[in-house]
């Protein structure tokens, strides 16, 4: 009885958090504008999606963003938590206190001043500061998940490859790298999510000139529900979806 | 050392430039003077943080504030005990389980704000089963409320608050249960004495991810509130946007920032004491 009543209420939520979802995948396939009754299934509005040049643009500029942004923090995310993890450096401590700190402060707090900064160095707010502000809160959340995966390292497979000549960079490549991957990958798929989604800090650090999807759709949900919104939702949820269990499946990969 | 060097060099440009050099600029602006150009005016004061104490300013904190304790509170009543029960869940099962918390904690919550509209709009999905099965007469309106605020903030962080609970919860050890069991505590003694103490680093991690975005997610009450509701977000985004007074702008941020330093102390403080008691310790 009480594990009926603990499994009910593990489904209960579950139904919470998801059923938004799930309804909103099946509208996405609903042939009709504005009922909220089911009128039939079509895929119009996923065609809609394609003809639609500015969203498309908008598409590929997050696509653009999340693949470059990604692959910048996941190199220095690595470089940073292998160097945080091996070298005894001035400001590595700080540097450490500083990646947690951007990592849990309010991403508003991280726009804002992010936005302040481009403006005082005189970057025009684009397309440049997008990629440089999305490395930057992407950054925190490779160096936690390959920090992790080093600090588990036994560190005589280290030494012994130094023992045995090899240089630092050599070391890195040929040791410590391949075991590194599995986080790494993860690293860049969480990344990937993270831009791809992110409205917060990218509200306050790129401009009409360079138009990014989240925006987009914020834009367009201020002025109403449209049939074409909850298939380019659809799309992002999947999108997720896939790149988060792909993460999730590689970190527990290398917890076994 | 070619390879240290570049590694040691690349961590500190990039944080110094882009993390630590920001922040300082924000702390630094909060003591400036608002130029209507936008920008700011070299001119030392203390007016922005004298203006966090207007009327104004208080009234949206004070609302904001309630919106996220409220949110903390009602997230940690949902989360507790289901973090509990799965950590009960055969490993095979619950594997799929906790991916299917991470799946929303990293989904946009954007998207899921937007899926929420869909249910809650007058001629939504709740609207139409509650009219056709006759409980209600007319449309409840829900949407553009700072109930739907609420419960937009309480369905997107919902995640937030399990994860690291359940992180917490999956570590306590039993035999510390068993062992106050043998020694005659029951039920809620058990609870209060044992349980809450050493999944409390859970409790403060858990509402730390909560309270924080709580305050600052703008866009949440933008799509599902009315024009009323407004978060300290809300606020330094106009301040920025809008008005144009990116000093008084940034004392809310730093304002926010010192709030996160607090939780951040709070945690450690308290993660340190629930170890002590851990029975790894002791052996």
């Amino acid at each position: 009885m009480r594990r009926a009543l603990s499994y009910g209420y593990l489904v209960f939520v579950y139904l919470f958090l998801y059923v938004p979802i799930v309804v909103l995948v099946v509208y996405s396939f609903n042939d009709t504008k504005f009922s909220t009754n089911w009128q039939g299934f079509t895929l119009s509005w996923y065609g809609k999606l394609l003809t639609d040049g500015p969203l498309m643009e908008a598409f590929a500029n997050s696509l653009i963003v999340a693949v470059t942004s990604s692959t910048i923090a996941t190199v220095l995310g690595t470089l940073a938590a292998f160097a945080i993890y091996r070298y005894r450096f001035i400001g590595r401590k700080i540097s450490f206190s500083f990646i947690y700190v951007s990592m849990m402060s309010p991403d508003i707090v991280m726009g804002i001043s992010l936005l302040m900064f481009f403006i005082l160095v005189g970057l025009s707010i684009g397309a440049t500061t997008l990629l440089l502000a999305h490395i930057t809160f992407c950054l925190p959340f490779v160096v936690v998940t390959v920090y992790a995966r080093v600090s588990g390292f036994d560190s005589h497979i280290i030494d012994s490859a130094k023992d045995l000549g090899a240089t630092e960079l050599g070391m890195f490549r040929h040791v410590v790298m391949p075991m590194l991957m599995p986080a790494i990958i993860a690293g860049w798929l969480l990344s990937f999510t993270l831009s791809l989604d992110d409205v917060v800090v990218s509200f306050f650090t790129t401009g009409p000139s360079f138009e990014v999807l989240p925006l987009k759709i914020y834009s367009m949900v201020r002025l109403g529900i449209k049939p074409e919104i909850n298939a380019l939702s659809a799309v992002m949820f999947l999108v997720s979806l896939v790149t988060v269990t792909m993460a999730h499946l590689m970190i527990a990969k290398e917890n076994k | 050392m070619r390879f240290r060097n570049v590694a040691v060099v690349l961590t500190l440009v990039w944080i110094t430039l882009f993390v630590a050099v920001p922040y300082l600029l924000v702390v630094l602006f909060s003591f400036l003077t608002p130029n209507p150009a936008g920008t700011v005016t070299y001119t030392f004061t203390l007016e922005s943080y004298r203006q966090i104490f207007s009327p104004v300013f208080l009234t949206v904190c004070k609302s904001s504030f309630t919106l996220a304790l409220g949110t903390s509170a009602l997230t940690l009543l949902v989360a507790y005990p289901f973090a509990f029960f799965l950590a009960r869940i055969p490993e095979n099962i619950r594997r799929t389980l906790i991916l299917l918390m991470i799946i929303p904690f990293w989904t946009s919550s954007l998207i899921r704000t937007y899926a929420l509209i869909i249910l809650l709009k007058a001629n939504g999905i709740i609207n139409s089963f509650l009219l056709s099965a006759g409980w209600i007469d007319e449309p409840l309106g829900i949407l553009y409320t700072q109930t739907a605020v609420f419960i937009g903030l309480v369905y997107t962080l919902l995640p937030f608050m399990i994860l690291p609970l359940y992180a917490s919860i999956q570590k306590l050890d039993m035999r510390l249960i068993e062992a106050s069991r043998d020694l005659g505590a029951r039920g809620w003694h058990i609870f209060f004495h044992i349980v809450l103490p050493l999944t409390m680093p859970g409790i403060i991690a858990g509402s730390t991810m909560v309270f924080l975005p709580a305050l600052g997610l703008f866009y949440i009450p933008d799509l599902l509130g009315g024009a009323r509701s407004m978060l300290m977000g809300n606020f330094i985004k106009d301040q920025f946007l809008t008005t144009g007074n990116w000093p008084l702008g940034s004392a809310a941020s730093v304002l926010l920032t010192i709030l996160m330093f607090l939780m951040l102390g709070w945690y450690f403080a308290v993660s340190r004491r629930a170890n002590q008691g851990d029975m790894k310790e002791l052996a």
